[in-house]
């Protein structure tokens, strides 16, 4: 299982793999919204947790269809899915694979990019806190939705507008998070609910991505 | 026979009109579809008939 | 007794019961509807804060009922086609996703119609506006992934697992945009607590709608469902044809 997590990295982090796309994506999401909005940090400011979620949010949904895309097309998921290893545990796997190598970098670089959108002093730690918590359930629910739209060819459009709405719950509460702390009121609550979402999409949609990919395996 | 709207004659004649609306494109459709698959069905098993 | 209902999932009894039911069903749905929005039209009185605009309630409670009753009803057909494998369930909850979608929509429009002079915006980031926004964005999905795939029970079975997820992340969806949010909208039209409750000239054409609306629903499920089993057997017979 070891093998198979490191194996999904280095493919990922190979040259071509996609590796730094979503970050660069991040980056350029977030000196786009300036120029649209104005450079007003008064402006910025109050705006800033949600820029920055919706950023990493977006930057997240780029590289889900590549989860599972690479190893249904060479034959590879078909053997996983035959392995001793239940198809459970890869699909938790290859979330937590996409999770080290998209939601983790996301989470690094959002202090820098919190820089550009004033983000109020209050707010970094937050930042970094409710986005490590709370990434690892958008790889999660992207991992459903990339497990539901493995057999099409154009799966991308349609697999955005699956899983988009699923990220709702996340977003909201990972934004108060930052909105609350910024504003130096009480996080708890929002956080404990973030943490449950993902607590809840890493115990349960593992079974729900596992089936979706034994139909598709059909 | 027409109750008296006003103010609101323009809102309320636009909800129902909107509502009606977007009911009648439902309706016409499923039943359009309907009708069709109906008339393909029945083509090809007459073809198969013969 | 129990196990007669299963009858009803096998398609060709389904086409004998549905074909008898369906006049019935959509003529009652035409009478019953056009009588609870001509009551509610033309035989109510003005409410003494809203006005005239009180109005809009027979068309914009009705159909969110349904919006709601739809998802509802496919997650029922959903989890019945997963557990027992009766293929009308699966084409049923297929049916039932465009009545929903519309239904949202009409809930959302005439929503706003009625927001307009009473709130004096067409839209605000209500927690129960947002939350039927998001509904339809659901709706949206669920049909687009019907439509993409080719093979009925793949499809099928995906819808199933994304009916089953989905609805649960809507129900999470809706308790969140209440933590996100201070709503303007005004609690249930039906609460059972009597300082709340709408009037009674206003609740009886409204019940009334609200029954034809859902006989709407049941009308267009029907014939849907019955148009996806006449598509399915003619992909069956087209692959029939190209076997031989």
């Amino acid at each position: 299982m070891i093998a198979l997590l490191v194996r999904d990295l280095r493919i990922a982090t190979r040259a071509g793999g996609g590796f730094g796309l979503g970050l660069a994506f991040f980056l350029i999401l977030v000196v786009l919204v300036p120029l649209g909005v104005g450079p007003e940090a008064d402006r910025l400011a109050p705006i800033a947790p949600g820029i920055l979620w919706v950023g990493a949010l977006l930057a997240c949904l780029l590289s889900l269809d590549r989860i599972f895309a690479l190893d249904y097309e060479d034959g590879s998921l078909d053997i996983l899915a035959t392995a001793p290893v239940p198809l459970e545990a890869v699909v938790a796997l290859k979330a937590l694979a996409h999770w080290i190598t998209t939601g983790l970098p996301l989470t690094l670089a959002a202090p820098v990019l919190g820089v550009l959108m004033h983000l109020p002093r209050e707010g970094y730690a937050w930042l970094v806190l409710s986005l490590a918590v709370g990434t690892p359930a958008l790889s999660m629910i992207g991992a459903f939705g990339a497990a539901l739209t493995v057999g099409l060819r154009r799966g991308g459009l349609l697999l955005s507008l699956l899983v988009l709405p699923l990220y709702v719950p996340t977003l909201i509460y990972g934004t108060e998070v930052v909105r609350r702390g910024a504003e130096g009121l009480a996080t708890a609550t929002p956080l404990l609910l973030l943490g449950g979402i993902t607590a809840g999409a890493a115990g349960l949609l593992p079974f729900a991505a596992a089936a979706a990919l034994r139909v598709n395996l059909r | 026979m027409m109750p008296d709207l006003a103010p609101y004659t323009a809102e309320v004649l636009g909800a129902y009109a909107a509502a009606l609306g977007l009911l009648g494109a439902l309706v016409g459709g499923v039943l359009l579809r309907a009708r069709r698959v109906r008339r393909q069905l029945d083509e090809m098993e007459h073809r198969r008939g013969k | 007794m129990a196990s007669s209902m299963w009858e009803y999932a096998n398609p060709t009894r389904f086409m004998q019961v549905s074909g008898r039911l369906l006049p019935w069903v959509a003529g009652a749905a035409l009478v019953v509807t056009a009588a609870g929005l001509i009551w509610g039209f033309f035989f109510t009185p003005d409410d003494f804060r809203q006005g005239a605009t009180v109005k809009i309630v027979f068309v914009h409670v009705p159909a969110a009922m349904m919006a709601i009753n739809a998802w509802v009803m496919m997650l029922v057909a959903s989890l019945i086609w997963i557990v027992r494998r009766h293929h009308v369930s699966a084409l049923a909850a297929k049916a039932a996703a465009p009545v929903g979608v519309t239904m949202t929509a009409i809930a959302l429009i005439s929503g706003g119609i009625w927001g307009q002079p009473m709130w004096g915006t067409w839209w605000a980031w209500d927690p129960r506006l947002t939350a039927f926004l998001i509904l339809f964005l659901f709706y949206l999905g669920y049909m687009a992934l019907w439509a993409a795939l080719d093979d009925p029970d793949t499809a099928a079975d995906l819808t199933g697992v994304l009916c089953l997820v989905g609805s649960v992340f809507a129900l999470m969806s809706r308790y969140a945009v209440n933590f996100w949010s201070q709503g303007l909208h005004q609690g249930a039209s039906l609460s059972v607590q009597p300082g709340e409750r709408m009037d009674i000239v206003f609740r009886m054409p409204l019940y009334v709608s609200m029954t034809g609306f859902g006989l709407i629903f049941v009308a267009l499920v029907l014939i849907g469902v019955r148009t996806e089993i006449r598509a399915r057997r003619m992909r069956a017979l087209v692959m029939r044809e190209r076997m031989a």
